[in-house]
């Protein structure tokens, strides 16, 4: 049988748009806690834990030539610790079974949003910025870990060819992350005379990144950009939505109260993200594998609302 | 209901923006290069319209309150260039009116952008005009990829230390900082020296409130005869000096930047000196 390419977190939005785009052309093996609905009949499935030893299983018994590791998750809503032994845990086995079984390439999804906004921020981080999500938002810093975690293993494995990709906020029908979210409300609010330079990718283009990131000119980490940048309200004014201008004082004390009593579903730091600039500079990714994305920004800002 | 009521006073505004400029203007801003998406804004959110509306009180204090006169605005070249000022007059005025200048006068219209203090990206309504209007946080990665770019760059090494001089020191160089120097090595940037006459006298400061400046988290506050530093109608006299290379490391120690800094400093002080030699009265 021919190697295989194992693509984790794959019953999630973008798994499952990753893997109908990808296979016709590759061997898939998906492993995911979840069931994957709607799984083409060539992708070989195990619906497992990452931290659970049948994962080693899959490793020990394929011949594996690349792994896409998304099984990452972001609830803010889950239990702390479990979240970050998920995360954490799962990719740190992940990445032993990688190096154990001489996989040959690494592909790992992070997110720009690891650069954290803020008021301090150049129009455009490049991938060597520090990453200062956790500084502002600390229900985070497993992401950061494992960005960091991925990012050691580059160094310690020359062999591996690791590529890490930092995509802008990844938005899409049914996402259910909460830029996506944010965007699909009826009545948006924002924080009045701020109107921040937002970047957004359609979710199948950033399945297509991290299918192009198989690829041998790709390695290290990249930003990953989708069509560009607009400024907030213009987003707004695409999607024919009249936005409600909140004090910036006095929005995060009511999100803070909304989020405890499970009114409000966007925990209080993510209010940063309509304030300040957490933009970056895609122009490494687009220079080693001539990255275009296919979706214009109109047409990535209107997916939201498609079913 | 509220975005059209915006929409409308940004036509007006930049109707009399177009009055005032007259119709030269579109001329102009066909030379200008531009870098915008189908949202009217390039990708550091600088949107040329709403530019040329919000420029419209500031071409108004051009025009009729301040009647700046400028001296060989075409020295300044085309491509990437740093404007060096001088800064003064409490409010920074003479930075808009540069920018004005650039636009309006120049023989080769440029969009100027300014760097503007980080903490202004924490100002509600402030931060979006700055952005919009073409002004960006002064970080260096966002200056070297303005330059890289072929843009032109307006800076204030003294930074708020000249804005904020109290009246004996007007017209007097304070620390330039060096971080300019640095990029314009870096990039091989010519700097264009400029002298700004008029701003000193628009807000007399008599001193500087440092307590209540703490309390407020400003970075002075100036007593002036106005009480607040409403700008008086001083006349304005931009000079454009011929523009400066320099080569090096951007590397260098501190002391050898020194060096190049104080020539760019001295330039900017003899174009002060004879400018107000040549200055028979302060508001005519």
């Amino acid at each position: 049988m021919r190697p295989a390419v194992v693509v984790t977190g794959i019953s999630g939005n973008l798994g499952r748009t990753l893997a109908r785009l990808l296979h016709r052309h590759e061997r898939i093996i998906g492993i995911d806690r979840r069931p994957f609905e709607g799984k083409p009949k060539d992708v070989e499935m195990f619906q497992l834990d990452l931290r659970g030893r049948r994962a080693e299983d899959v490793f020990r018994r394929n011949e594996i030539r690349a792994v896409i590791h998304m099984g990452i998750m972001h609830d803010p809503r889950m239990n702390e610790e479990e979240h970050h032994s998920f995360n954490v845990v799962g990719t740190t086995r992940i990445l032993g079974y990688a190096a154990r079984y001489g996989v040959k390439k690494v592909v790992m999804l992070s997110s720009a949003n690891a650069y954290g906004p803020s008021p301090d921020n150049s129009n455009f981080l490049t991938e060597d910025a520090p990453l200062m999500a956790a500084s502002r938002f600390s229900q985070v810093r497993d992401l950061i870990e494992v960005d960091m975690l991925a990012h050691g293993f580059f160094w310690r494995h020359p062999d591996i060819q690791t590529v890490i990709l930092r995509p802008v906020h990844i938005v899409g029908p049914n996402i259910k992350n909460a830029p996506s979210n944010y965007l699909r409300l009826r009545h948006p609010w924002v924080l009045a005379g701020f109107d921040p330079m937002v970047q957004l990718i359609h979710v199948e283009d950033a399945a297509r990144a991290m299918i192009e990131a198989l690829r041998p000119e790709a390695k290290g980490v990249y930003n990953v950009v989708g069509p560009g940048e607009v400024p907030l309200s213009a987003i707004w004014r695409e999607l024919g939505r009249a936005s409600i201008p909140f004090p910036h004082l006095l929005a995060r004390p009511l999100l803070d109260i909304l989020f405890k009593y499970r009114l409000a579903s966007f925990p209080p730091p993510e209010l940063d993200h309509i304030q300040f600039l957490c933009a970056v500079d895609g122009s490494r990714w687009v220079k080693d594998v001539g990255w275009r994305p296919r979706y214009s920004m109109r047409e990535t800002i209107r997916s939201v609302l498609d079913e | 209901m509220l975005e059209q009521v915006g929409d409308e006073l940004q036509k007006a505004l930049r109707r009399w923006t177009e009055s005032m400029v007259g119709e030269d203007l579109h001329g102009r801003i066909e030379q200008v290069a531009r870098n915008e998406n189908e949202f009217g804004v390039d990708p550091f959110g600088f949107d040329l319209n709403y530019a040329l509306a919000a420029m419209a009180p500031f071409v108004w204090l051009y025009k009729q309150y301040f009647r700046v006169q400028t001296f060989n605005i075409d020295r300044v070249p085309a491509g990437r260039v740093l404007l060096v000022s001088n800064h003064s007059g409490q409010l920074p005025l003479d930075g808009a009116m540069i920018v004005v200048a650039l636009l309006t006068e120049a023989p080769r219209p440029r969009v100027v952008r300014s760097m503007v203090e980080k903490w202004v990206q924490t100002l509600p309504y402030v931060s979006t005009f700055m952005a919009r209007a073409g002004q960006i946080v002064g970080t260096p990665e966002n200056c070297r990829r303005l330059l890289e770019a072929e843009e032109a760059i307006l800076v204030f090494p003294e930074g708020v230390r000249g804005l904020g001089k109290t009246w004996g020191q007007r017209y007097q160089l304070q620390d330039f900082g060096l971080g300019f120097m640095r990029l314009a090595l870096e990039t091989k940037t010519p700097i264009a020296p400029v002298a700004v006459i008029g701003a000193e006298e628009q807000a007399p400061s008599l001193a500087n409130l440092k307590p209540l400046a703490k309390i407020l988290g400003f970075p002075f506050v100036p007593l002036t005869p106005t009480v607040i530093p409403l700008p008086l109608p001083s006349r304005y006299r931009i000079y454009f000096g011929e523009p400066m290379t320099f080569s090096g490391r951007a590397d260098d120690e501190d002391a050898e930047l020194d060096k190049k800094v104080a020539a760019v400093k001295a330039t900017i002080q003899s174009m002060l000196d004879e400018g107000l030699k040549a200055r028979t009265h302060v508001f005519r």
